[in-house]
């Protein structure tokens, strides 16, 4: 009974009062935020929302399933054209557009994980590169689709009634938005399927003669990897009010790739970090927008070559260090 | 007839030139512990992997429980209870012992994709449950302590054991060791006999144990085979195999027998 009650306490996710006093207080500020910061920082929190979800939908493909793709900016395409077009063209309402922004792109996202089972390590990086050159190139030049370089104007988000119009009213759907699913990624990452993801990273032959079927849970990674991206695609739109080819080139997906090298691959408060982190970062360094290429490639690299494990994997070990000091 | 847990009729796979298994016949009954041994390149791990299906044979049958086994992927093959070690250990490095273990427990998952997602109280008691068996195969291979370590960071005896623990987990019919007693130290050794012992007499697990140390092999198995050049030299109890000329030529070589 007492051996019962621990594998219990083992799997929970928020463990012991002072643990459940954090998030409360945590929530509150999250949800007092908007009444009580500039409308400009409630904007960057949103960007900061939807920078989470790419990076957590992506840590799920590469960091736990070991899948490289440097081409999540097409993901985020699909999903931002997806919501935006069934309401302009279609007249779907938000909530319906929304989802479906979620699903096409994980459609995609399977479609993607198809063929490239076969591909590992560079060629598998090759090919994600290319799927995001292509989405890049189909939404330039089918102008009829996505109307090309003009860029497509994207409604307010309504439900029902309400028209979401507001900075304030944005973030409250972005902040839900990515609680809801990082609480989902948290729970799938300790279950089964998150060890099947590990297992195939670590081992596929081994995972696969342990009876995990490569095919199921590769595809599964994409597609799931895809949705996260697609529903933070719509999210973006929404926010910016405008959508252009331009803003899901490789150079974004690279962007998207150095959030979870950042913070830390294969864990969900390292993705959270790095979003965070590559977030401000630009604000930052706003004067100087043409070297950002090369900042993020050199982070990358540095982070790479000092600390693997991300900046996250640094903050655990310097917590065991504190634990453990004067011994 | 045919009621051997598992057939193995003419098994042959090449790669390049040369063909590692050349014809293998064998047979292995419900229960029964059959040592597989043989010089280097005989031709054992080939077997192995053509059993869980990495490798696909060039020719022969291979029938598990009535099932034939040809052209199945490894984790259908899993999932009929086929379970194994690997000679080099594959474990799944950064995980703990303990999650590796729980991996195996994957066939058996009776929960999906959403339950898991959403963390429903069937979820909780499903991964309860999974976890109490886990802890068994933990307390049963005296590795408790290494419940929450990484397993890259545990020596080689206990990596080889919870690779051992793995392959329990899945709740096989039949498991394929291979050469599991490498890297340990003696007193490790002497330890694993008594394990493989319970696992065939407890669990009730038939074994085919692959194993260079021929003294251990000689004081466990009921059968032996040995393989040389990818065929079937010889077959017996431990006793007349260790007589037969063609074994002690395979193992010392032609000037040992005059
Ligand atoms: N994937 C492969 N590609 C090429 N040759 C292979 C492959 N797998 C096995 N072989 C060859 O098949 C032969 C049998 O190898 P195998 O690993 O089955 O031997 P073994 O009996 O397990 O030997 P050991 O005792 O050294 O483990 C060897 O000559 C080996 O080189
Ligand atoms: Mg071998």
């Amino acid at each position: 009974m007492e051996l019962r009650e621990r594998y219990e306490e083992d799997l929970a996710l928020v463990l012991g009062l002072p643990a459940w006093l954090g998030l409360l207080v945590a929530l509150a500020v999250l949800v007092l935020f908007p009444l009580l910061a500039p409308r400009y920082l409630v904007y960057i929190v949103t960007l900061m929302a939807i920078h989470i979800l790419v990076a957590i939908g992506l840590n799920l493909l590469t960091g736990y399933t070991g899948q490289i793709s440097l081409g999540h900016a097409g993901f985020v395409a699909i999903g931002a054209y997806t919501a935006g077009l069934l309401m302009v063209r279609v007249g779907v309402p938000f909530p319906f557009a929304f989802l479906l922004s979620g699903f096409s792109a994980a459609f995609f996202g399977f479609l993607l994980g198809l063929p490239v089972l076969r591909l590992t390590g560079p060629y598998l990086t090759i090919a994600t590169l290319g799927f995001g050159i292509a989405v890049h190139q189909v939404l330039t030049n089918w102008e009829g689709l996505s109307g090309g370089r003009m860029g497509l104007f994207i409604p307010k988000p309504s439900i029902g009634p309400w028209t979401l119009a507001s900075e304030a009213a944005l973030y409250y759907l972005a902040v839900g938005t990515t609680g809801v699913l990082t609480w989902i990624a948290y729970n799938l990452v300790r279950s089964h399927i998150g060890r099947a993801f590990v297992a195939i990273r670590d081992s596929d032959v081994a995972a696969e003669v342990m009876g995990v079927n490569l095919m199921v849970y590769k595809t599964l990674a994409f597609g799931l990897s895809a949705f996260y991206a697609g529903v933070a695609g719509a999210l973006q739109g929404h926010l910016l009010g405008y959508i252009e080819p331009q803003m899901f080139t490789l150079f974004e997906s690279i962007y998207y790739f150095s959030m979870i090298v950042v913070g830390g691959l294969g864990t969900i408060p390292g993705s959270i970090l790095g979003a965070v982190l590559m977030t401000i970062l630009p604000q930052v360094l706003s004067g100087l927008r043409e070297w950002l290429p090369i900042v993020y490639g050199g982070t990358i690299i540095f982070i790479m070559a000092v600390e693997p494990w991300g900046l996250y994997g640094r903050w655990l070990r310097i917590k065991w260090w504190l634990k453990t000091w004067p011994f | 007839m045919g009621q051997s847990l598992l057939e193995v009729k003419d098994l042959t796979i090449r790669f390049g030139g040369i063909a590692a298994l050349a014809g293998v016949d064998l047979t292995v009954e419900e229960g029964e512990l059959v040592a597989l041994i043989g010089p280097n390149g005989a031709g054992k791990t080939t077997l192995f992997n053509c059993l869980c299906g990495i490798y696909r044979p060039d020719r022969g049958e291979m029938r598990f429980a009535g099932h034939d086994l040809r052209g199945l992927r490894p984790d259908a093959i899993a999932r009929l209870g086929i379970s194994r070690t690997f000679q080099n250990i594959e474990l799944f490095r950064n995980m703990t012992a303990l999650d590796n273990i729980l991996l195996a427990r994957h066939i058996h998952m009776r929960v999906g994709f959403w339950d898991a997602a959403l963390a429903t109280s069937r979820w909780w008691r499903e991964e309860v449950r999974h976890r109490a068996r886990a802890e068994e195969i933990l307390d049963f291979l005296d590795l408790q302590a290494a419940r929450h370590r990484r397993v890259a960071d545990l020596p080689i005896g206990q990596q080889k054991l919870v690779e051992l623990g793995r392959a329990l987990a899945l709740e096989p019919k039949l498991l394929l060791l291979d050469e599991p007693s490498s890297g340990m130290t003696a007193e490790e050794k002497e330890d694993l006999v008594f394990r493989i012992k319970d696992i065939l007499e407890e669990l009730g697990i038939t074994i085919v144990l692959v194993e260079h140390d021929l003294k251990l092999v000689m004081g466990i198995a009921q059968r032996v085979i040995v393989l040389d050049h990818g065929q079937v030299i010889a077959e017996g109890t431990p006793a007349e195999v260790q007589q037969h000329p063609d074994v002690i030529r395979a193992y010392l070589g032609e000037e040992s027998l005059s």
